[in-house]
């Protein structure tokens, strides 16, 4: 019965769904409150039959009810109890109605958050999200349903593609579902504003905190992502460049150019017209992204190709892109913005360069991702972009990214003066360039590692000046010191959260250069007993153990690692042989550290267990990335706090 | 910028949406088996009911070859009827079709040849030896010999019956 239940209950919402997408446009266009009601009502049936599905759904992983095809083809009676859970959206259908959960539940909160005040921006917001719900509901209808009756009932089910059998599957597609759907909230109050005309500062003052959100959640979904690939993949790296890690990662760069760009249109009604392309083109690409991990155009380690879903997403792409565009036309005379840039030196053209430069950099991921379908197409050859170009196309650009996040949160608006750019820069410019001879003294060979540090240093030292400056102001007022940073941090918090988020930018910069510069690897073949050295460590191959786990076998290898300081360290990679893939996949076993990672991967084996291969690496820095990832939270955090009245 | 000038601009997104509808014509996973025109190796194993079953007694026949599992969803459920079909409508014109069951266990196998009511042989392939020398990747996938036991080509993903028939057909013809 499960399937039928379920099936029925995604039509229903699908119905409810259209329904209240037009009588909430109906509201809005004759300004009549009982059709918005109508459609609200709509929206809070929406969320209650997709939680009902999606948990129905979930009932069905955990009984093993393999009459749902889906279950069957994502579980099977060995699957473990807690990635039962997680296999729920393991796969494209699943993943296709926690997505439209989260939109339906961003629904509900807009509601409650934003009924009363933005009363004419609202009917035309729940318009657009109830649209895109109803869209993700088609697709469960038709190309991808979840709830497909499996007949016969087979007696056990295919399984979990191991590989998601790790923690890093729960939050992982959570925390980038929440990212890419968030986005759909600014969009929706852009598209509001287009229709209304109202495309003044309301829209984005409403939804700032809607996108610093929507951004934190695409920034933990790809570092999560880094960190599942880092340590279940087992090549040592956490960033391949492939098409689907570039789906996420585009939109978050143009993501970051809007987070900056509004703060332009709010402090001097510049940019309005540029703000809504952004916002368009962010909740563009994240259906883009979508598309490209479901439609199997492009080749990719996570695609897998699912009939017509492709179809269906390239049809609501396009609708979604030129209806917006023809909206951005239609009002193009009230886009233009009031003020002007008066010099080239001041915060406004520091933030337009910032935008020039995400976007540049979104741009050339886009062009190295489809250059192969490109290529496909007009020469008729088969090839494949691979690290090289999306890394010398940008880290320029990065680095360049990195210096204006030291200038731009400290120059002048307007017009920065000499006095202005000597007082903000002199220190932090002197700093920075003394911490480059340093690490060149040190021995930092590579020119990008040492520029990229050395800017690193200069953009601390520029938070460093602005805090202390700030301090010391309040101390003139009578306040201690922590109290006085303290008082800081609240009070202007939305400041201060941009520059924690910062720090943590900054991190995942360190570790970032720090693993590409200076890590070093080996594999060789050791026989039982016999060690070898790399990088001031003695790794001992001590032998084999075999042993069978509920859904597969695994072969364990037990290694002893020394660099001669502390207690030796006992490190145990596996291969996991699971009877469904032809291929064992590698369990990676590791020790992190501040400085360096030891990361052991077992490769072949003697059956006797006389001897293993073995990759061994060193990993420099890389465990600075995930404090990166912490302190972006705790950044975040502070930055959408209420913003408290200043006291007087 | 004129009234008319700015209707370019979501006309400027086509070109982009035209490339993507482009990549449904091609396949980036598409990659041939080198296996095609080459003699189909041979196997000898016995099937669920107990018969041998091998490659060479099938010489002088065109054969069609399935590599299926019972976990296999939905793309096995969904081809096991075709096969049957396929396996009745032929059988008397010098077609035999042979399945083989990969990477499974004996009951799963057993109940789904009784739910599809299959009467064509299916054996398992305990050490998986058969599905290595054939390169098979995932299930289901099919290969279709000729009366001289070549491979003539591989289809993956599930049979249709116009799939069937056209590459039987074929075959049948030479």
């Amino acid at each position: 019965m499960i399937p039928e239940i379920g099936y029925g209950a995604l039509v229903a919402a699908l119905l409810l769904a259209l329904y209240g997408t037009v009588v909430a446009g109906v509201g809005g266009r004759t300004g009549r409150a009982a059709f918005v009601e109508s459609g609200q009502h709509a929206a809070l049936g929406v969320f209650a039959l997709l939680t009902f599905a999606f948990a129905l759904l979930t009932y069905a992983f955990l009984v093993f009810d393999f009459s749902v095809q889906y279950v069957a083809a994502n579980t099977n009676r060995g699957t473990p109890f807690y990635y039962r859970i997680t296999a729920v959206w393991g796969a494209l259908e699943g993943s296709i109605i926690l997505w439209a959960w989260m939109l339906s539940m961003y629904t509900l909160i807009v509601i409650l958050r934003h009924r009363r005040h933005a009363r004419e921006l609202y009917p035309w917001v729940l318009t657009v999200m109830l649209s895109v719900i109803a869209f993700f509901l088609l697709v469960m209808t038709i190309p991808a349903p979840p709830f497909r009756r499996l007949s016969p009932v087979p007696a056990d089910g295919r399984g979990l593609n191991p590989l998601l059998e790790d923690s890093g599957m729960i939050t992982h597609p959570v925390a980038l579902y929440l990212g890419f759907t968030g986005f759909a909230v600014p969009f929706a109050f852009a598209m509001a504003a287009l229709i209304t005309r109202r495309v003044g500062d309301a829209w984005i003052t409403t939804t700032r905190r809607w996108t610093i959100v929507a951004w934190y959640f695409l920034s933990l979904g790809l570092l999560i992502g880094g960190w599942w690939s880092y340590h279940v993949l087992g090549w040592g790296g956490y960033w391949a460049w492939d098409p689907v890690e570039n789906a996420a990662f585009m939109p978050w760069l143009t993501g970051t150019a809007f987070l900056h760009s509004v703060m332009i249109q709010e402090r001097r009604r510049m940019l309005k017209l540029w703000n809504i392309a952004l916002v368009v083109l962010t909740f563009s690409l994240t259906l883009f992204g979508t598309f490209l991990t479901r439609s199997g155009v492009i080749a990719s380690v996570h695609a897998f190709t699912q009939g017509s879903i492709g179809v269906f997403f390239l049809a609501f792409l396009a609708i979604v892109v030129l209806t917006a565009l023809a909206l951005l036309a239609l009002r193009w005379d009230d886009l233009r913005g009031q003020g002007e840039l008066d010099a080239v030196v001041s915060r406004e053209s520091m933030f337009l360069l910032n935008n020039v430069m995400l976007v540049a950099a979104a741009f050339t991921v886009f062009f190295g991702t489809i250059f192969p379908l490109l290529a496909e197409a007009t020469r008729g050859v088969k090839v494949s972009v691979g690290a090289p170009f999306f890394n010398s196309v940008n880290v320029p650009l990065f680095l360049g990214l990195i210096f204006l996040m030291g200038v731009g949160p400290l120059i002048a608006w307007r017009r920065a003066s000499f006095q202005n750019l000597v007082r903000n820069f002199l220190w932090p410019v002197i700093v920075g360039i003394a911490a480059a001879a340093v690490f060149r003294l040190l021995g930092v060979a590579s020119t990008f590692a040492v520029l990229a540090l050395a800017l690193t240093v200069f953009v601390v030292a520029t938070i460093a000046v602005d805090f202390a400056r700030a301090t010391r102001a309040r101390r003139r007022l009578g306040e201690r010191v922590l109290p006085a940073m303290g008082g800081l941090l609240v009070r202007h918090n939305r400041r201060y959260g941009g520059f924690v988020i910062h720090l943590g930018i900054l991190l995942v910069t360190v570790g970032v250069t720090g693993s590409q510069a200076w890590s070093v690897q080996d594999e060789l073949t050791l026989r039982r007993g016999e060690s070898t050295a790399l990088a001031g460590y003695r790794v001992r191959f001590d032998g084999l153990a075999a042993s069978e786990e509920s859904n597969h076998f695994k072969v364990t290898g037990t290694f002893t690692v020394t660099n001669g300081r502390g207690r030796p360290l006992v490190l145990s990679p596996a291969k996991k042989f699971y009877p469904r893939d032809q291929a064992p996949i590698a369990y990676v076993d590791y020790r992190l550290g501040l400085r360096e990672d030891v990361y052991l991967v077992l490769g072949d084996f003697a059956r006797d267990g006389s001897q293993a291969t073995v990759k061994l690496q060193v990993n420099r820095l890389v465990s600075w990335i995930w404090l990166g990832g912490v302190v972006l939270t705790l950044g975040t955090v502070l930055a959408i706090l209420p913003e408290r009245k200043k006291a007087t | 910028m004129t009234r008319a000038w700015r209707w370019l601009i979501p006309l400027a997104a086509l070109p982009v949406l035209a490339l993507l509808a482009y990549g449904f014509r091609v396949d980036p996973r598409e990659i041939p088996s080198p296996l095609v025109g080459r003699p189909a190796s041979a196997f000898a194993l016995t099937t669920f009911a107990g018969d041998s079953l091998s490659l060479e007694a099938h010489r002088g026949r065109v054969v069609v070859l399935n590599f299926w599992a019972s976990w296999c969803t939905p793309a096995c459920y969904d081809e096991a009827p075709v096969l049957e079909r396929g396996w009745r409508a032929f059988r008397d014109r010098g077609v035999a079709v042979v399945g083989i069951d990969i990477q499974d266990t004996a009951d799963a196998a057993q109940k789904f040849i009784r739910d599809f009511n299959l009467t064509f042989p299916n054996a398992p392939d305990p050490a998986g030896k058969v599905s290595i020398d054939y390169g098979v990747y995932g299930v289901p996938e099919t290969f279709f010999i000729d009366r001289a036991g070549r491979i003539r080509s591989k289809h993956v993903g599930a049979l249709t019956d116009g799939v069937f028939r056209e590459g039987v057909e074929r075959l049948l013809a030479d």
